[in-house]
This record gives structure tokens, C-alpha cells and sequence, in this order.
């Protein structure tokens, strides 16, 4: 028997705009919120909404993505029929053929599709924070006979031009589609979530795939061209938490709504939990000279030190007389005795020695990457060594793997970098 | 340790726990924030290299039949070997109920001969400590001992506590001389951990022998009658170790973990300690939270003052509260300027707004699961 609906996960993103944090993972694999991965609230949406068949396209920096998600014990999708796999671009016949694009990459895995002979495809995204329901999102597709249904949300109309904005009548039928329009006339911008009719989808994936001119994209293409050719399409609104956690700002404030008293995103929801790989460590532990105040920490932590409003990750140390605030600070890092950190990212296993400022002066732009690294928040690599009294300014990026030998001078001004043996991106 | 299965033994019902113990084995009793006593043995073999685990239940055993599942927490979920838990049963040959240790032993008789290891090790549930078990086999070999029992130097229990363990005395060469089962008057602090490693074959025929003679004790009818005919050696044990079988010693070493030392052995030496995962979100401290040498699980949300204490998973403590020198246990729920010192609060309580609960150091206030107060 064939599945009613799977889906189809798009965890390729690069997230450049995340700097060091995407540079040797994939953006859904970027940790977020003190345990997850971003990629967790699109897999646990799933199988909340009762959607059991998953495929994962990945292509850029797979190996972390491949060995979080396993054969999906986390997210109960080791399934004898479904569950989820991983598709990874192949080798057919002679040649090997990368993704070209989301559309593309739907297209080369078609036959993984038909083996479950599903009426209806979601094609999910795995780059964003987000709960939501997709079984009433199906609910709302089969109620207008839609071919296609896009999720939405209502985005200030200043901001809507960053967006692909769907025009849509009063009943929901859209009538146009807009990518990043200069002029928007609604704010409707589309989550990059859709649900399709498989047997119509499947018309435009061959339609699309025999195009020479197409760059093979769900909202570049597929989506206008079945604008185009009038097809029933229908705007899903979606009132709740979602957020592309795209750059740097908006990923620490993202990570900032949790410690809210009150967060506008709870995690805390029995009913809607969020499933990741649990880490085999103790419950954590606060010294006698430690204190938290509105935060997150997780598992096998120790913290001696001083810690406000920051988000701490599992098997994290922080020394007596450290002061953490407004940072996030992932796994396995340890912050030596009397260091202080403010408004920075500290990635996985990163060693900050004693005595050291993170986050201090001036907020002057990042001099090689001002794109990325330009809101005052500065980011530490994965596993790189932070020597004793090291002072670091603000907007600076310090590589991952960066060791104590790299840092030329103890002092690190705002909007400087530190590299790996001084080479440069 | 691959030619060695082992059987943990979660049977006889420990009075000295009082309520804890009503809805529940001693074995299953939620200790460290996280963890079920039977985490410890459980990851200690698993840790060890044994993939062939029987665990023998008696009472109240539905709590601990659900934390364990199919063993895959601890990677026992296995085609070949694993995990098998075994409640008593009734059969022609069996009466429903194991009378003793080694009656519990001869019920499963099946399993003993089915498996093909040349070793058994035998280990209680309820006990808290971290030992990898290869040397206690290299020992055990190496004296040509025929049973080997691993003690430990108790003074580090109060002396009242001493008469619950089993007593022995050794020769230099470390053959036990003599076994006292909870004697009145200790004789030495060298105490029994309940640990035993023996052949398969002689496990199989002391308890074949045992049943003919109808007696059903491991320790009475085998250990101690066997020590002039048999080459009965002790292991020392130089750990951590507590087993769970009153509520000082309980609270105790719920408290003890707070030491760093206690929990680095317990934790990071020797291999992980592996349990059943709840999937909640990390713990989350508002601004009024207060938390000073305290463990504290996942899923709790803290707006009031803790000291000293343990939480479990997804416990929260509303505004104004204080606790101290306490343990929380999953879900329970403390309300505004409740204030507790020396309680052990058990699963899924409610302590009303501005409720006082007061124990003493060496007796805490127990409050029951799923009480109101």
C-alpha cells in the first residue's frame, strides 16, 4: 500500500552568512538552543504531523547531518516500511551528477519517491526554527482540491522584498508569485514549505529537468511556472514562531527568544516535542560559587562561574570567577577561571584559557567578511584554543581549529580575524 | 569479557525504603538527577564487554520492566544474546514466587544452560558504583578460586549499617575464612557487594544441588556452606560504592554525587553510564533563580532557590521557593515560597504555595508519588 504523504527534507543549505559556524557543516546541522540542530524541528514537525517517510537531500558538508541523523532512532523514523534516508547525490551510469538545484534534486531522487507511490509530497526545508503542523497543512491542501499548497507567513511589508511574496485572492488561490520583490503588493512571503500533488509535481520536475535555461529551484521555476499555467495553488497561513536563522544576528536572536521568562518559542511542550540525539552525560551541576539567571544549560555541564542570559550546550565547563553573558556557548567548550565573555558565539570543543575577554569594545564592522560578522556579536570557530589573557574585540571572527600559536598578539581588535597559520578564506 | 553473561539479581523486597519502595523495586529507584540504580550495573557490564544479560525481577517490577525496554539504551537490543528480564512465573516445577536468591537462579535454570559463556557474573540492581569487571576475572583465575565474592571496606557506612551487609574474614591469599550474613556484631568491615563470578557449569550444578536439598538461598545454602569445599576467594573493591537499601543510605548517596570526585568516578572513569533518554529541553534558570552545588536534569525550570539538592528531569520550582539539602524527583512541581530542607519529594508531586516540608539529615521527609501537599 502506498503512503498517503512523505516528504522531501532539503538540508543542502550552505548558510554562508553563518560565517565559521557553516564552515565545515551544512546550515541544518548548525547547533541551536542549547541541544538541537536546526535540522531537528523540521525531522520532529514531521513526524508530530504523522508524516513517517522522510527522504534528507544533502550535498554540501554531509558528514555531520549523516551521522546526527543515523537511521532516525531520535526522531522514531527507524521504520521497516519508510522512515528516513539519506540521498545523497550519485553516480548514473557514467558520470556523476551534482544537485543543480532544490527542484533538481527532487527530480534526481524520483524514483525514491515512487517506491512509496504517495498522493502527496511535501517538500520541506531544513534551514529554519519552526513548529508546525503539517497534517493540518494537508488538511487545508486536500479541502481545495489544491495541486499545490504554500505555507506563508506575514512579514512586515519593508522587509517583504527580502522574500518570494505570493499574491493570493481572498479564498487563498494565488495568483502570483513574486521572488524578492522591489515593490511588494502583499506580505505574504513563502517558508519554503509546499505540499504537492505527487502526479502534478512530478509533470513540472520532467517539465523543468528538460529546461536548459532553468536554475532547477522550487521558488525560482517550478513554483512560477505553475503560477503560469493557472494550476490550483493555494496560500497556507501559518501564525507561529518561524525563523530562517540565516545570519548571525538572527541566529543569536533566535537562540535569545528561549530564555525569554516566557519564551514566544517553547520548547517545553509535551506535545510537540523536539527530538534530537540525546548525549550520554550526567544532569548538569552548579558550583557553590556559580550562578545562572535566564538561561538555558544542558546536560554534563559544569558551571563554577557567573552565567546571564546565554544558552549553554551539553558537556560544557565553565571555570570559577567566568562571566558569560548575552553568548551562546556550544558543546564541549571549556571557559578557563576569570575569563569573560560577552555577546559571542563560541562553537563545539573551543578552549578558552583564563583571564580572557571575548566581546570587548567598539563594534566595528568584520574588515574581511563586513557581510557576516557586522552586529558586534563575535564568533569563535569549532575546537580552536583561546591562550591565557587574550583580549578579543567585537565583530571578530576567530577560524575553527585555530591554535594557541595563531594569536600573533594577545590583543585581537574589533573587526580583526584569526586564521588557521595565517592563511586567509 | 566476551566469554562471561551476566544476571542481576532485583529480587527481595528492601523494607528499609518505606514508601520508595511501594510502587517500586529498589533496583528502579531514580538516583543522580537522571538515572534508575540499575543504570550502574547495567552500563558496568555493557562497559565490561558482557552482551548476554539476564535481569531477575520479584517485586514490584512494572517500572523497571519499562525502563529497561529492549535494552537498547544500553545496546543490548541484540539478535544474538542481548537483554532478558525475567518476573517470576508459575509452572508445574514453580510456585510463582522465588522463595530466595538461588531459587530465583534455579527458576531460570533454562537460561543458564542455553548460554554459552564460560563465566557467570552474578550482581545486584540497586547498587551505585563504576567498575570495569575484567580484573575481578583475571583475579578470579588467576587464584584457581572456584566462586569469587567482591567486597569492600564499609567504615565508610555508620557503624549501625554494618549488620546489614554480609561479613566475611579472609586468609592472606584472600580465601574467605569465614561469612556472616548480617551479624549483630561485625566482626571486620569487609563487607559483601553481592557481586559473584563463578564457571557456568558449577553455577548450574551448586544450584541443581541447592533445589534437591530444597533450600533457596545463594548466600546461606551455597556461599557459606560450600566455604570449607570450596575455593572461595574475595576481590576488594577500593570505589564509590552504595547500594540502596534504606532511605539514609539512599539520600545519602543521591547527596554524595554532588561531590566532584564521587562524580567524575561515577561519570567519566571507566566508561559511560547509559540510561533511558527523555527527550526534554535543556534546563531553563529565569532571573530569580538561585542555584548554589546542586545537580540539576533537563527539562527543569528554576525561578526559585536551590542548595545542596538534587532535581530530576523536568521539575519546576516557581518564584520565591527554597530548597535545600533535598531531592526532587521527574515532573514534581514546587510552588511559590514553598521551602523544603532534608525531603525526598518522589515523581510527579505537587507542593502547594507556601507549604513547608522539614526532614532531618539523618531521617528526610519522604512525600509520596503523586502526592499534593
Amino acid at each position: 500500500m502506498g503512503k498517503e504523504i512523505i516528504a522531501m527534507l532539503l538540508a543542502g543549505g550552505q548558510g554562508s552568512r553563518l560565517g565559521v559556524l557553516t564552515k565545515t557543516i551544512a546550515k541544518p546541522a548548525v547547533l541551536y538552543g542549547g541541544k538541537y540542530r536546526i535540522i531537528d524541528f523540521s525531522l520532529s514537525n514531521c513526524i508530530n504531523s504523522g508524516i513517517d517517510t522522510v527522504g534528507v537531500l544533502t550535498q554540501y558538508q554531509p558528514l555531520k547531518l549523516n551521522s546526527h541523523i543515523g537511521i532516525g532512532k531520535p526522531w522514531d523514523m527507524d521504520r521497516i516500511n519508510g522512515g528516513v534516508t539519506i540521498l545523497s547525490p550519485y553516480l548514473k551510469g557514467e558520470v556523476g551528477e551534482w544537485y543543480m538545484g532544490t527542484a533538481n534534486a527532487v527530480f534526481q531522487n524520483m524514483h525514491y519517491i515512487e517506491k512509496f507511490s504517495p498522493r502527496y509530497v511535501a517538500i520541506l526545508s531544513g534551514d529554519h526554527i519552526y513548529k508546525m503542523d503539517y497534517s493540518l497543512m494537508l488538511d487545508y491542501h486536500k479541502k481545495n482540491n489544491a495541486e499545490a499548497t504554500i505555507s506563508v507567513i506575514e512579514v512586515p511589508i519593508e522587509e517583504a522584498g527580502r522574500y518570494g511574496i505570493m499574491n493570493a485572492f481572498e479564498d487563498g488561490r494565488i495568483y502570483e508569485f513574486e521572488e524578492k520583490p522591489k515593490h511588494p503588493k502583499s506580505t505574504l512571503a513563502s517558508m519554503g514549505v509546499y505540499i504537492f500533488t505527487w502526479e502534478v509535481l512530478r509533470e513540472y520536475l520532467v517539465r523543468d529537468s528538460e529546461s536548459r535555461e532553468s536554475d532547477h529551484d522550487f521558488g525560482k521555476n517550478i513554483i512560477p511556472m505553475m503560477v503560469r499555467d493557472n494550476r490550483r495553488m493555494w496560500a497556507y497561513k501559518f501564525k507561529g514562531y518561524w525563523r530562517d536563522v540565516g545570519t548571525i544576528q538572527a541566529f543569536w536572536d533566535s537562540n535569545m527568544d528561549l530564555v525569554k521568562r516566557v519564551p514566544v518559542f517553547n520548547l517545553y511542550d509535551p506535545a510537540w516535542k523536539i527530538y534530537t540525539p540525546n548525549p550520554v552525560k550526567p544532569a548538569h551541576y552548579i558550583g557553590p560559587g556559580g550562578s545562572v539567571k535566564e538561561s538555558l544549560v544542558s546536560e554534563g555541564c559544569m558551571i563554577y562561574g557567573t552565567v546571564w542570559n546565554s544558552v549553554i550546550f551539553p558537556g560544557v565547563c565553565i571555570e570559577e570567577g567566568a562571566v558569560i553573558k548575552d553568548s551562546i556557548i556550544m558543546s564541549d567548550s571549556r571557559i578557563g577561571a576569570n575569563s569573560h565573555i560577552d555577546r559571542s558565539i563560541i562553537s563545539e570543543k573551543v578552549q578558552v584559557g583564563n583571564h580572557v575577554e571575548i566581546g570587548i569594545g567598539e563594534a566595528v564592522e568584520n574588515e574581511l567578511r563586513p557581510e557576516v560578522y557586522n552586529s558586534g556579536i563575535t564568533v569563535i570557530g569549532a575546537r580552536a584554543c583561546i591562550p591565557d589573557n587574550t583580549r578579543i574585540g567585537r565583530n571578530v571572527m576567530v577560524d575553527a581549529e585555530v591554535s594557541r600559536e595563531d594569536f600573533s598578539s594577545l590583543w585581537v581588535p574589533s573587526g580583526k580575524s584569526v586564521f588557521k597559520g595565517g592563511e586567509s578564506e | 569479557m566476551r566469554n562471561t553473561m551476566g544476571i542481576i539479581l532485583t529480587g527481595g523486597q528492601k523494607t528499609g525504603l518505606k514508601e520508595l519502595v511501594q510502587i517500586r523495586t529498589s533496583s528502579a529507584l531514580p538516583v543522580g538527577g537522571k538515572y534508575r540504580a540499575i543504570d550502574f550495573v547495567l552500563s558496568n557490564m555493557v562497559n565490561s564487554g558482557i552482551t548476554n544479560v539476564g535481569v531477575i525481577t520479584q517485586y514490584s517490577f512494572r517500572s523497571l520492566m519499562d525502563h529497561l525496554g529492549s535494552g537498547k539504551e544500553w545496546d543490548l537490543d541484540r539478535r544474538y544474546n542481548g537483554l532478558f528480564i525475567f518476573p517470576p512465573y508459575l509452572s508445574d516445577s514453580s510456585s510463582g514466587w522465588y522463595r530466595g536468591t538461588a531459587d530465583a537462579l534455579y527458576n531460570n535454570l533454562t537460561f543458564l544452560k542455553r548460554s554459552n559463556e564460560e563465566y557467570v557474573l552474578i550482581a545486584p540492581g540497586n547498587c551505585v558504583y563504576k567498575m570495569i569487571f575484567d580484573d575481578l576475572l583475571q583475579y578470579h583465575i588467576q587464584h584457581r578460586a572456584d566462586i569469587t565474592v567482591t567486597y569492600r571496606d564499609m567504615s565508610d557506612f555508620p557503624r549501625e549499617e554494618l549488620s546489614l551487609f554480609g561479613i566475611m574474614e579472609l586468609d592472606g591469599s584472600g580465601r574467605i575464612t569465614d561469612f556472616q550474613e548480617k551479624p549483630l556484631n561485625p566482626s571486620t568491615a569487609n563487607g559483601s557487594m553481592g557481586i559473584y563470578i563463578l564457571r557456568r557449569e558449577l553455577l548450574i550444578s551448586l544450584l541443581e544441588e541447592c533445589a534437591a536439598h530444597g533450600d533457596y538461598d545463594f548466600v546461606k545454602d551455597v556461599l557459606i556452606k560450600k566455604l570449607g569445599c570450596l575455593n572461595i576467594f574475595g576481590y576488594r573493591f577500593g570505589g564509590y560504592w552504595r547500594n540502596m537499601s534504606t532511605i539514609p543510605v539512599y539520600y545519602r548517596c543521591n547527596i554524595e554525587m554532588l561531590d566532584p570526585r564521587i562524580r567524575n568516578e561515577l561519570f567519566m572513569e571507566n566508561g559511560k553510564v547509559y540510561t533511558k533518554v527523555k527527550d526534554e529541553a535543556p534546563a531553563k534558570y529565569n532571573r530569580e533563580a538561585e542555584v548554589k552545588n546542586s545537580i540539576i536534569a533537563d527539562g527543569c525550570i528554576i525561578e526559585g532557590c536551590v542548595e545542596n539538592s538534587v532535581l530530576f528531569r523536568g521539575v519546576t520550582v516557581a518564584k520565591g521557593a527554597v530548597i535545600r539539602n533535598s531531592i526532587v524527583m521527574q515532573d514534581s512541581r514546587i510552588g511559590e515560597n514553598a521551602c523544603m530542607e532534608y525531603a525526598i519529594v518522589d515523581k510527579n508531586v505537587v507542593i502547594r504555595e507556601g507549604k513547608h516540608l522539614r526532614g532531618e539529615a539523618s531521617w528526610p521527609m519522604i512525600v509520596g508519588k503523586n502526592a499534593v501537599v
